[in-house]
């Protein structure tokens, strides 16, 4: 077992962990501390599958903006109200089995596949548009290239949320 | 403890996915089922990742970028949703808001 295998062990282990806080701990601020703490695991995960950009993307958007979005908004609303009511909704026994199952039926059927080594040409990952470049520039140039059409609508798209997020949040 | 493959991160994600699902399904506060619900993209992201690097194929990690946007302009849209529940109602307990119940 490599160095990489006990970091992805490592990291995994935290995400879980984590994940787990964010849905059972009751207050709100401590659930985005431990959702932070998952994200940055998760960006950690991809950088061990050559995943750098999306990396990066990861800790600035989930990280940064994400979380700010969601400490303003707890900070916002009055925590003090909500800390007599229940937790948990009347639906959580019924949630739990379908989790359960679902957990048996993916883990079972994800373990048992087999997908063989990876096909291993790490330069894919790097090879930009002259030559070797760095992973930021392969990326670019596939989303660029291949995919124009679909940046342009998540740009439009972006607009759209803006705009929808302002409206909601107005006044009236 | 064995070498890590794609299966390992597909388990991983799964049970990311998983929590995330049980968090959106259980919990009564509208601040934490939108925080599960970026559990449950972050997984989605996480798959993608992994089969990238399975493939050598860079388009797993391009869509991944683009789901990092709709996570975005979903949290900023559903946290507004939140701010204007909590104007009208001055809770953010989703049972609350249940005019559609019938």
């Amino acid at each position: 077992m490599s160095g990489a295998d006990l970091l992805f062990y490592l990291f995994a282990a935290l995400a879980l962990g984590a994940a787990v806080l964010v849905v059972s701990l009751r207050n709100p601020m401590y659930g985005a501390i431990s959702l932070l703490a998952t994200f940055l695991s998760i960006a950690a995960l991809f950088l061990l599958r050559h995943a750098e950009f999306v990396a990066a993307v990861q800790i600035f958007v989930y990280g940064g903006g994400i979380m700010v979005l969601f400490l303003f908004v707890i900070m916002l609303v009055n925590l003090h109200r909500m800390r007599e009511t229940t937790k948990y909704d009347r639906q959580t026994p019924l949630a739990a089995v379908l989790g359960v199952l679902l957990v048996a039926l993916f883990v079972t059927v994800f373990a048992a596949a087999s997908f063989g080594p990876p096909l291993a040409r790490p330069e894919v990952f790097t090879a930009g548009a002259r030559g070797i470049s760095g992973n930021t520039q392969a990326v670019a140039w596939v989303l660029y290239r291949d995919y124009l059409l679909p940046f342009e609508i998540a740009s439009l798209f972006l607009l759209i949320a803006m705009i929808g997020a302002v409206v909601l949040g107005r006044r009236t | 403890m064995l070498a890590v493959t794609t299966n390992h991160y597909l388990v991983l994600s799964f049970l990311l996915f998983t929590i995330g699902l049980f968090g959106i399904m259980a919990r009564r506060n509208l601040i934490t089922v939108l925080m599960s619900l970026e559990l449950v993209l972050n997984s989605v992201n996480l798959n993608l990742v992994a089969f990238s690097y399975q493939l050598s194929d860079l388009t797993g990690q391009v869509f991944a970028v683009f789901t990092i946007t709709v996570a975005a302009g979903e949290a900023a849209v559903g946290l507004g949703i939140l701010i204007a529940l909590f104007r009208l109602r001055e809770t953010t307990q989703l049972d609350q808001a249940a005019e559609l119940k019938g």
